[in-house]
């Protein structure tokens, strides 16, 4: 079954499908790790986007049980590789990639210059676009293309409910915005209780005592996240240890009075590298972001924490005098390195 | 820092190859280099013997030394040059090794000398598998579960309490010398008994059957940043040497757990360790878990760092060079993007493959079954979109006669790790076999298995495959040659690339630019690919019109290696200072010619006639270059001719004269220069007549040759209808040359450039060996110390007629009988020869430069001296036969040599004495084992042995040589012959370390009753004892051991000679 990426430029690249014979649209990005689609594929941070992998080759390992994957589904709109492989090899491996994207609903496309594809974002910028998938069962008409910066993303992705998580003496709010599975684990792991709570909701309204509140990762444009936005403000006259990653750290900047804005084309793959600007020891680190806490635009009460060796970014924020601080990569990993795990531990330290 | 020696690696050998000269001369780069304010500039000194390596070219390191890496020179070069710091890890083990004994007996200490990079507290660590095992222990991480032994008695203690099979391996080794699987206590004691006798001790291991082998490359600054560059899956798994395995970059059967835990180790390792600069490190892990062992530990730059470096564009020995210094990597930056960190890690978006090259034919006596020793002498990496794609490229790129999977007359089908292996998998899935049974005999994942079925599927139904687009594009996806794919499809090459070109089936051109296409590249780092729609644009320093490609020489194998390399990039060189956009194209990751830098352009890929035809159509208006990789792309010179493609240099036309050998006769008859008297024969009928006629000695040889493939001299009747059985497997299309061969004749060789059919500058340099060694493993002497003048006269004359007759402009080398002041040709290379670095180097002129220019059009002239030099040039091949089992480590017509040195003397007898010490010779001190085969040798070395004995050397003899010594007056001891059974033996005086030197000289003519010969040359090379097996060279030995002590051999380098 044949199927095409027409991107909002008008470039159309022709392809094979691999996924659910169904047409899409969303915003066009690219992820540039070598390893962890199982992992990319489920990360609600994506919901509303065509993923384009730059690894040629997709599908070996197949894929994993649910326990493994970093939330209940798949939450890209589509994917886009080069080449895909039909017999994976792995002793974890449940199904296949491509019977995976069927049973989810998720189209995709294989056979396209990916590496071409890339370059045109690079250089271009993110953009929209469509994928057709042409099926004699299925007559899908498109019209228009979503644009997932148009609208908050939350509600979407976040928990519907309150949810507990380990038994440890330490208690975290968990603010839900689209949060990784891995995030929840390092937590637990280290002996944390967690409660998870929808992105809406007001922490100082909970019936519990707590010690610190998590800001999670999640999808879209952080100042759609207005209601969490606001939450934080309040949280911050508390001098509650917050601790935010990806869009946790863009609703914290918002809260705390900055700014962000929209990188051209992100940063998404497992090899960024960022030096703490206080150790000027640097780590390579996960990313998956498209938007940029701006530095400029916060007061002089918070510093930059990390920042990216390729182009200079912020890449985290941290308060001079209170327990508040926020990455922009993700120290969860899953998938990517590791590097980053001692800042769950950093950040405990101050419960 | 002001002064900074390097160590290189010296000779190539196997286990430790081209890629030092990588290595080193990034290092020389990074510390030549500009610097930022505040850093003094850094003087380097580099000790190499290896005269055909890039690092030991004029313009990178202050000052060269070719003398032997060993703690003797190395000591003396540190009492002259005093240097402040030292470089250890870019010479390999060679370099490592030497750095651990110098470090040992006090010697940077007392001269003040730093280790740069990781310490040698740490190096110790690594190199020692108990050490390194507890070290691991301390912070938790897995080693393989086993036991260190310094006897065989010890080995079976602990093989008693872990059980078979077990792994044996030995620390302080390259290339895994003296490991393997056993099974049993017989097969362990003997394994350990050897082992031991090179190594201090040996570890006894579990024996990890069919786990994963995986590498990473890892780099850590003095602030303990860290990174991982590189992971590499080996698709054989654990239990054949890295150095032996398809390997892929990156991972393809791990997960992101698998991965990132895999990685995570290797920095808390590194970490621990406290390497500063970089290592690489072995994993095992189970395919059916998550269960993991570190293996090891290199503590140095290595091949897989090389492999590393090209997979990735993250220039790993340059960076560990800077590391060293004392930088940190967020201080560098990304040398592909100039404008991102150097602290990062690759992305690729695309997979190598990497296949070894063998050459076990080369050998007598080798076995091809590859195991957990390293027997190969070199490589190739293919850069490819998919698995096939990269594969097949691979194959090709082998240069071994395969253009594909199947149909390459393999017809063994036993699934044994032999270096074969790849090509029975694809017969068997061609007969039905399915992939569950070849993994379960071979432990090769299923991943691999599954494509390689794919690929024999699609080439099986080719056949009955319509002549299609979809076919077509299919196939080129799938990585399947125009040559295949015209045998298939009944069609010529022609056709399918003309219908290709129609249908607009082309392959596109990408980058390796480290990010993925993430950032820009700034260099022009390049690869072909049918995966893909687009050709990306490349930017040029500026845009210039001429445009010329220098083809490099493919893979390291015995006969063509670095030296050629060493012509191909001092050739771009040239052309890119004379203004010429240039290009390299060139698929071997150990060289200097695949760095990026090299050239404006490198396209990283196979020197095929297909695919320099489709880079010879992106490059528009481009020359090619022929003249300087060697014979791999010499073999293409006629196909570019007949495609009317623009060379540069002598025509096409020309190097085929010189080639066939019929046209080169009539030429040699026409211009009245003699020739050994020959025949191209078609079969043994024709064959044996012919022989007949002239009388044996003969030498047979296909055409078009290189490094003797096949060549064998035939005595008799029944060893000329042997040798032309083999000579037909090895070259089908062209018909087997006899000639008559010239006993006891003197060899000599002329290289040079001619400029429009005149000689513009040669050196004629002589063979110490008598003819019947083959050239590649003499020893070759420049200027000639013992030729008549006469003799001179006659080669520059026949010399000058065919420059003539060719209307040679370009590099050429001439090799020459001499016999009784009479001379004739035996052979024409129309290219730059092996020899063309050693003759540059030690004249100081540099003939590459020169011919290139040459072939650009422009006219040079001088007067160049070479032949009355005040010194001595001396080029000594280097043998790897403690590698090849079983070989018979004999000279020959047959190359086998692995590589080579060059050492300069004001004397020949300093010059050979050094040179030897080079190629791992040791002075004997007490005693010389002769055995002199047939009448005329024994009386010709009377004189020496005499000598020998003058020195005070106790002399052990076998029965005749024994008894015409004593005839002689000449005081000696007689052995018995291992087949007298009879003891003392001269095997148990091996054994028992009481001999020192061996000298065996053999009569060529047989091979029956030389048993004997055999175990006691066998037994020198297991043993490590030094062995001659040449009468000439003996005898240069000889007059050389009497007339220098190490005290005579002078600490000077290269300028102190060549100025």
């Amino acid at each position: 079954m044949t199927g095409k990426l027409i991107l909002s430029d008008g470039t159309v690249f022709l392809g094979q499908s691999f996924g659910a014979a169904f047409s899409t649209s969303g915003e066009v990005v690219f992820n540039t790790g070598m390893v962890g689609y199982p992992e990319s594929l489920t990360d609600p941070s994506y919901y509303g986007q065509i993923l384009v992998l730059t690894y040629p080759l997709q599908g070996n390992y197949g894929v994993p049980q649910k326990r493994f994957w970093e939330s209940e589904r798949i939450q890209v709109k589509g994917l886009i590789v080069q080449n895909y492989l039909d017999n994976p090899s792995h002793f974890e491996s449940q199904k296949t990639l491509g019977q995976w994207l069927k049973e989810e609903g998720v189209p995709a496309l294989q056979g396209i210059d990916t590496r071409a594809l890339t370059i045109k974002l690079r250089e271009h910028g993110v953009m929209l676009g469509r994928v057709e998938v042409k099926s004699q069962k299925l007559k899908v008409k498109s019209s228009g293309i979503y644009d997932p910066n148009s609208e908050n993303l939350l509600p979407y992705v976040s928990t519907d409910k309150v949810l507990t998580y380990g038994h440890g003496n330490k208690h975290i709010i968990l603010i839900d915005c689209g949060v990784k599975e891995n995030i929840i684990r390092s937590f637990v792991k280290r002996g944390v209780r967690v409660t998870r709570m929808p992105w809406d909701s007001d922490p100082l309204q909970a019936k519990f005592d707590f010690d610190g509140i998590f800001i999670s990762n999640g999808p879209g444009d952080p100042k759609q996240a207005k209601q969490t936005i606001q939450n934080v403000k309040v949280l911050l006259d508390k001098n509650i240890p917050t601790f935010g990653i990806c869009l946790g750290s863009q609703i914290l900047a918002l809260a705390a009075g900055g700014n962000t804005y929209k990188l051209k084309f992100g940063h998404r793959g497992q090899n960024q590298p960022v030096l703490d600007q206080n150790s000027k020891k640097a780590i390579i680190t996960s990313q998956n972001h498209g938007f940029a806490v701006d530095m400029k635009s916060l007061g002089s009460d918070w510093k930059d924490w990390f920042v990216n060796l390729n182009d200079g970014t912020n890449e985290g924020i941290r308060h001079r005098s209170k327990p508040f601080m926020a990455v922009q990569f993700h120290p969860e990993a899953s998938p990517g390195p590791t590097d980053a795990s001692y800042l769950f531990d950093e950040f405990l330290d101050y419960l | 820092m002001k002064k900074v020696l390097v160590l290189g690696s010296g000779a190539l050998k196997i286990g430790e190859a081209g890629e030092f000269d990588y290595s080193g001369s990034q290092a020389l780069k990074a510390l030549k280099e500009d610097l930022p304010v505040g850093r003094q500039e850094i003087q380097a000194v580099l000790i190499n013997p290896n005269i055909a390596t890039i690092q030991t070219s004029k313009d990178l390191a202050e000052k060269i030394y070719f003398l032997p890496v060993t703690p003797y020179f190395v000591e003396q070069v540190i009492k002259k040059e005093r240097p402040d710091g030292i470089f250890l890890s870019f010479g390999g083990q060679t370099a490592l090794n030497c750095g651990l004994e110098l470090e040992k007996s006090g010697i940077f200490k007392k001269y003040k000398v730093v280790v740069l990079g990781t310490s040698v507290k740490t190096i110790q660590i690594t190199e020692d598998r108990e050490l390194f095992a507890n070290s691991l222990d301390k912070i938790s991480i897995k080693t393989p579960k086993g036991g260190f032994a310094k006897t065989a008695k010890e080995a079976e203690k602990i093989a008693l309490k872990l059980g078979f099979p077990l792994l044996i391996r030995s620390g302080f080794s390259l290339g895994g010398l003296g490991s393997g699987v056993v099974s049993n206590i017989e097969e362990l004691n003997k394994m350990a008994e050897n082992a031991l006798k090179h190594a201090p001790q040996i570890a006894v291991e579990e024996y990890l059957k069919h786990w994963k082998e995986i590498e990473y490359e890892v780099v850590r600054d003095k602030s303990s940043n860290k990174i991982t560059v590189c992971n590499m899956e080996n698709m054989d798994p654990l239990g054949i040497h890295t150095g032996e395995s398809i390997v892929v970059a990156p991972s393809q059967t791990l997960n992101n757990y698998q991965y990132h835990m895999l990685r995570k180790i290797s920095l808390q390792v590194i970490e621990h360790l406290g390497i500063v600069g970089e290592c690489n490190i072995q994993f095992a892990l189970n395919p059916k878990n998550n269960d993991y062992r570190v293996i090891e530990v290199n503590a140095r730059l290595s091949r897989s760092s090389a492999l590393a470096s090209k997979a990735t564009g993250y220039p790993l020995a340059y960076i560990a060079a800077k590391l060293a210094l004392g930088y940190t990597l967020p201080e560098l930056k990304n040398s592909v993007t100039k404008s991102t960190s150097a602290f990062f890690e690759p992305s690729l978006d695309y997979l190598v493959v990497k296949i070894p090259r063998w050459d076990l034919q080369k050998f007598a006596g080798g076995k091809d079954e590859i195991g957990s020793e390293m027997k190969s002498v070199g490589e190739v990496m293919a850069i490819g979109r998919s698995f096939p794609e990269a594969l097949q490229k691979a194959i090709r790129m082998l240069e071994t006669g395969q253009d594909g999977l199947l149909g390459n007359e393999i017809d063994e089908t036993k699934l044994l790790p032999t270096t074969e292996r790849l090509f029975v998998i694809a017969q068997r899935f061609s007969k039905g076999e399915l992939v569950e049974s070849i993994y379960k005999a071979t432990g090769i994942d299923p991943w691999f298995l599954h494509q390689i079925k794919e690929m024999i599927e699609f080439e099986g139904s080719l056949q009955s495959s319509a002549f299609s687009y979809q076919t077509i594009a299919k196939a080129k996806k799938l990585g399947f040659s125009d040559k295949l794919l015209a045998k298939a499809l009944k069609k010529s090459e022609d056709e399918i690339r003309k219908f290709r070109k129609k249908q607009g089936i082309l392959p596109k051109v990408k980058h390796i630019d480290t990010l993925a296409g993430e950032f820009p590249a700034r260099t022009n780092y390049l690869y072909l690919t049918y995966h893909g729609e687009e050709s990306e644009s490349q930017r040029v320093r500026e845009s210039k019109k001429k445009k010329a490609i220098v083809l490099g020489s493919g893979p390291y194998r015995i006969g063509s290696s670095v030296e050629f390399d060493w012509c191909s990039v001092t050739a771009a060189k040239t052309l890119r200072a004379e203004g010429l956009e240039t290009i390299i194209i060139n698929c071997n990751p150990e060289t200097v010619s695949t760095d990026y830098d090299s050239a404006d352009k490198l396209y990283f890929e196979e020197l095929t006639f297909e695919r320099v035809s489709d880079i010879y159509e992106i490059e528009e208006s481009a020359s090619l270059v022929l003249g300087f990789g060697g014979q791999t792309p010499n073999n293409l010179a006629m196909s570019c001719f007949k495609a009317g493609y623009k060379t540069l240099g002598t025509l096409p036309e020309s190097i085929d004269r010189a080639e066939n050998r019929h046209k080169f006769s009539n030429i040699l008859d026409k211009l009245n220069i003699d020739q050994p008297r020959w025949q191209n024969v078609r079969n043994t009928k024709e064959a044996t007549a012919f022989a007949k006629k002239i009388n044996y000695p003969v030498l047979i040889r296909p055409s078009y040759v290189l490094s003797g493939s096949a060549m064998n001299v035939a005595f008799s009747l029944s060893e000329l209808k042997k040798y032309l059985k083999q000579a037909s497997d090895v070259s089908s299309v062209h018909p087997v040359v006899i000639s008559k061969f010239v006993e006891g004749a003197k060899e000599i060789e002329i290289d040079g450039v001619g400029q429009k059919g005149e000689l513009l500058i040669y050196a004629i340099s002589e063979h110490v060996e008598n003819a019947g060694v083959h050239s590649g493993d003499a020893t070759i002497v420049l200027p000639p110390q013992r030729l008549f003048l006469q003799t001179i006269r006659q080669i520059k004359d026949a010399t000058k007629k065919i420059l003539k007759e060719l209307k040679i402009s370009g590099p050429f080398n001439i090799q020459f009988l001499a016999k009784d002041n009479r001379i004739s040709v035996i052979e024409l290379n129309l290219r730059a020869s092996r020899s063309f670095p050693f003759v540059s180097k030690v004249t100081g002129y540099n003939f590459v430069e020169m011919a290139t220019k040459v072939m650009l059009g422009e006219k040079l002239a001088g007067d160049f001296k070479t032949l009355d030099l005040d010194y001595v040039g001396v080029k000594a091949p280097q043998f790897s036969f403690s590698r090849i089992k079983g070989a018979d480590p004999r000279l020959r017509v047959e190359m086998s040599s692995t590589g080579e040195v060059a050492c300069f003397g004001d004397d020949l007898q300093e010059a050979y004495l050094k040179a030897l010490l080079s190629v791992g010779f040791k002075l004997p001190k007490k005693s010389v084992y002769l055995s002199l085969g047939g009448e005329k040798n024994k009386l010709e070395f009377i004189p020496f042995a005499k000598i020998l004995s003058e020195m005070g050397l106790i002399i052990y003899a076998t029965e005749h040589t024994s008894k015409v010594l004593k005839k002689h007056g000449i005081k000696n001891t007689r052995v018995f012959k291992i087949s007298e059974k009879v003891h003392p033996s001269v095997l148990d005086l091996l054994q028992k370390g009481k001999i020192d030197l061996a000298i065996n000289i053999s009569m060529p003519r047989s091979d029956q009753g030389e048993t004997d010969g055999f175990l006691i040359r066998r037994n020198c090379i297991d043993l490590g004892i030094p062995l001659i097996t040449n009468l000439q060279a003996a005898e240069l030995l000889v007059s050389a051991l009497s007339s220098k002590k190490m005290s005579d051999l002078q600490i000077k380098s290269w300028d102190e000679y060549v100025s």
